[in-house]
This record gives structure tokens, sequence and C-alpha cells, in this order.
């Protein structure tokens, strides 16, 4: 696995003459975790929307190498490719689960939803495919008929999740996926998501202000600052070895209890 | 059945103004080209309310020649308010046959049924459809909609039907079930009972549906393939009865429940008023007309 999956090149957004971000380059491989981190404001999410192709850049380029092995242009793509990666190749975990979840149908058929965008025209199967990742989820399979709008926050984002990884994509993007979670259910989330990640080899793409998401779940990081990627690295070496200034500051800023 | 009415002088052929039909025949014409895919149209005016069948009577009036023979129904019935109206309107405006005979209409405006007589080449059945998008109560959004169509993205309406077998154990949409046309455009049968789906499959009369308040326009050809949606272990199933009509004794037509007194009696008649009057003249009696003349039930 030498040749990557996704590769950013330039990538830079002008809003109008506001800077959404500037000159971004990086690569992605398959299995790999990515954490994108900065304060809010710094473009971490305009760039998370770039690289998953909608709005276009104002300049630069996305290389991603799709299941057949050929690459291509995200900015290229047309409407029906881009929906068709976004419903088979990818995943979009948003921190409000209520964007990417569809709140007034029933946890199985949220699940099932992308099954069957692709083709699936057996109920039973696509019923025992979503019991199958709620149990991988760890929410109550007694459950799947009940709307997310029953479900609790910790659960909601975990029927996300599931509703992303059933048709085994390569590549998941996640907006801040812990964000509003009180502190014991995102350690379990947290925990979970590495679990899958690693079963699943997924390349993740993670945007986040908390470090300790980072920590936790990345083997490379980002840091950004008005639009510029400042440092990258390793994750180990960044947040114990940082080296800009303002990534000392953020590091030196987590409260230690 | 009722007194012929002259046609009244004073207004063009069939209401509508020559400019106006040409527009409609237009759509109509782009909509056989693209069977199932809605075509939008610049809907008039009509002189009764949105609900009345406005799109129908436009469709009607712009395909209707001093030759043709129309035949109005009502969820089945020749002689309901709606179903008399719109006869009596063309017979005003463009003088034309009417009948209640489906065999001898050329021209067949319904609201909300496919008759039970089979339909041959050269008859045109012209629906009345109250809302043409099938994805509407699904995705609200025109915009989005409308790209749903272009890519053929509809996963999101088998989640529909997902759902109901989730809840009720089957599908359970019964009326307006959607169908997909020659394998491409989903659409909407117009509030037909699921009963009549099967009707539209292959046949060999023209098929014109047309929606005044949404504007739109769309159309099945002959001889179009028409598929119900559902799920390859719950298959598409035709609504059954337990008991036959009960004044013609058919048991292969969609039958109305009527309630008949205020003791809780009811009986099952058949909804195509013209297919039980044909049925009765020919001698079939059911439970309500005394003794049967005859065995119908297989």
């Amino acid at each position: 696995m030498t040749a990557s999956l996704l590769e950013a090149q330039g990538l830079t957004k002008w809003y109008g003459d506001r800077l959404g971000c500037r000159d971004v380059s990086f690569d992605i491989r398959e299995g790999e975790v990515l954490a994108i981190v900065g304060e809010s404001g710094s473009g971490k999410s305009t760039l998370l929307s770039l690289l998953s192709g909608q709005p276009a850049p104002t300049s630069g380029s996305v290389a991603y190498r799709m299941r057949d092995g050929s690459i291509r242009d995200l900015v290229s793509l047309s409407e029906a490719e881009r929906r068709f990666l976004f419903r088979t190749d990818w995943g979009f975990v948003h921190q409000d689960a209520a964007k990417g979840l569809r709140m007034g149908v029933s946890a199985g058929g949220n699940v099932g939803e992308r099954l069957m965008a692709v083709g699936a025209r057996h109920y039973g199967d696509i019923r025992a495919a979503a019991e199958d990742w709620l149990e991988r989820v760890e929410i109550d399979v007694s459950r799947i008929d009940e709307k997310p709008t029953a479900y609790s926050g910790g659960m909601r984002q975990r029927l996300q999740i599931a509703r992303n990884l059933v048709t085994a994509p390569r590549l998941v993007f996640m907006d801040e996926p812990t964000g509003g979670l009180d502190v014991s259910v995102q350690a379990r989330l947290l925990d979970l998501l590495r679990r899958l990640v690693a079963d699943m080899g997924l390349a993740v793409i993670v945007v986040t202000h908390d470090l300790a998401v980072a920590r936790l779940l990345s083997d490379r990081i980002m840091v950004m600052r008005q639009g510029r990627v400042i440092e990258a690295g390793l994750t180990d070496r960044v947040l114990d070895d940082p080296r800009e200034a303002y990534t000392q500051l953020l590091v030196s800023s987590i409260l230690q209890p | 059945m009722t007194a012929p009415i002259k046609r009244t002088e004073g207004y063009a052929f069939a209401y509508l103004d020559e400019q106006t039909k040409r527009m409609i025949r237009r759509a109509i014409l782009k909509a056989v080209a693209i069977p199932g895919h809605q075509v939008p149209f610049a809907a008039r005016d009509m002189p009764m309310p949105y609900g009345w069948g406005t799109g129908g009577i436009q469709v009607t009036a712009a395909i209707l020649g001093p030759a043709d023979v129309l035949k109005v129904i009502d969820q089945g019935a020749d002689d309901t308010t709606n179903a008399v109206s719109i006869r009596a309107f063309f017979q005003k405006t463009a003088g034309v046959a009417v009948t209640t005979r489906t065999a001898q209409a050329s021209v067949i405006q319904t609201r909300h049924r496919i008759p039970e007589e089979p339909l041959k080449a050269g008859q045109t059945l012209v629906y009345q459809v109250p809302i043409p998008e099938p994805l509407r109560f699904l995705e609200p959004r025109e915009t989005e909609t409308r790209v749903m169509h272009a890519l053929a993205d509809y996963g999101l309406m088998h989640v529909k039907l997902y759902e109901d077998i989730a809840t009720h154990g089957h599908i359970a949409k019964t009326y307006a079930y959607p169908v997909k046309v020659e394998g491409r455009y989903m659409m909407d049968p117009s509030p037909i009972p699921k009963f009549d789906n099967p009707k539209m499959h292959m046949s060999p009369a023209l098929q014109l549906f047309g929606a005044g308040r949404e504007k739109r326009i769309y159309a099945l050809p002959p001889f179009t393939r028409v598929e119900s949606l559902d799920f390859d272990d719950h298959p598409f199933e035709r609504t059954k009865f337990e008991a036959p009509c009960a004044l013609c004794g058919a048991t292969d037509s969609y039958l109305d429940e009527v309630v008949i007194d205020d003791k809780g009696g009811r009986m099952f008649v058949c909804s195509d008023t013209d297919h039980c009057e044909t049925r009765r003249e020919e001698g079939h009696r059911g439970a309500l007309l005394g003794t049967p003349a005859e065995e119908t039930r297989p």
C-alpha cells in the first residue's frame, strides 16, 4: 500500500475576499487516520468540504484513487459520480447527528438507506445488515424500529456511524464527531471508533478542536491557523514536541485534571 | 342516460383557445417521448376549482376532436358529481358524443380508477392528478427531487417501503403506489388503487396524466413497461377481496364498501359502474339481487 488514497494539492478557497483556506497540500493512505486541528475559524471545516468535492476550490486539486484503481480529480467529477461516491466509498459523520440521519425514519431504515440506494432489494438481507451494524455500534437490536428522535445523543452518533459504514467505505470524513457529548459518552464513542477503524482498515479525516480526540484516534495530525497548515506530522511527535508557537500554545492550554 | 346537451355557442371548441391547446399538445408530445418524466406546462385557470380535475380537463380539451366519444369516471363511477359535471362541460363546449360504455369511448377521463374492461389500441386514458411528484412526501424540496429524477437516485422510495414493512409487516401503501417506468423514471400513477397498477403495464392504450395545480403533464405511451416497486422477499401484491360484488357477483373487480343501514350492514359493490351494469345485463346476479342466475365464483 504505497499509493495514496487521496492527495490534495495547493487547495485554496476564497469566499469573496475572505479566506477559507490557503495552499493546503497533504495525502492520506488507506487505513490511515489524519486529524485536522485548530481553533474555530481556522479553515478546518472549509477544508473538509473541499475534500468531499463541494464547493469547488478556488484553486488546487484533489486526486482520489477510485476502487477500480483509476485516479480522478474530485473537482471534475459529475454530480452523479460524486453522489455515488458518497453512497458507497465515503462516509460523512456530522457533529450534529440530526444532519446526518433521517430523523423521521427508523434506525433500521437509516442504516439500510445506503444499501437500498445502491440497489439492495431484499428486505430480509437489508434488515439483517441493519441488525448486524446496530450490534457493532453497541445499540440494542430491539430498538431497531425506533426513530432516532427516541435515541440519546451518544446513540444517535453511533447510529450515524453505523449508517455510514454499512457499505464498507474506504474513506470517512468526520466533523467533530464527539462534539456536544459528555465525557464518558465521548470516551465510549472514541473507543468504538478506534476499534472500527482498525477492524475495517478505514482511512479517516477527522476535524476536531479537541486534542484528546486527535491523540486517541489519529496517526498523523495537521495544525491549521488562519487558513494555513502551520505544522504537520506524526500525532505523538506534534503533541509531545510541538514546534510552532501556536501549537505549543494549543497543547499547553489543555487542562490537566 | 340523460337528455342530450346542446353545444353552447360562443366558446372555443373544448373551451381552451387554440394557442393554449397547442402549448399543452407540445407538453404531451414531450411527455410521450420521455415516458414517466414530468413535463411542466403553463396550466390555465379553469372554470372550476383545483382538485376537480383541472389538469385532466386541460389534457382532454387539448386532445379532443369532434369525432371523439368521451367517457368520464370518478372513482370508477359515471354518475357522481365530478364525472357528470365534466361530461356536461365537454358536451356544452365541444359538442362531442359521450358514453358510459368503456368499449365505445375513444377518450376516457378518469379520477382515481382504471376501467375494469381492458383498454384497446386507439383509446386514450386521461388521469386527473393531484400531486405528480412521487417523492414529494419524502423530500419536500422541488430542486432536490428534480436532481433525484435526473440522476435516477431513488433509494429513498425504498426506505419508505422498508419502513412500511418494519411497522406493518407488509407494504401498507394501497393507492398512489409508486411505479418505475421503462426501468428509468419513478412515477406516481395518481391515487388509483394499487389493484389497478398491473393494468398500466404494457397497456395498448395511450395514458396521459395531467396535474393542474402543480402544472405537470406526464405520459405512458402504449406498450410501456410499468413496474410497481417492491422487495424481492415482499413482492407487489394486488388487493384481494373476500366477497364477490353484491350486485353482479364479479370476483375479479375492484370493490367499494357501502354502508346500507344503521345496524352495521354493508355491502361490497364494483367501483366500476359500467362494468357492473354490463355484467348484470348479461344476466349475472350478486347476493343482493336475489338468487344468482348462475354460480359466478370459480
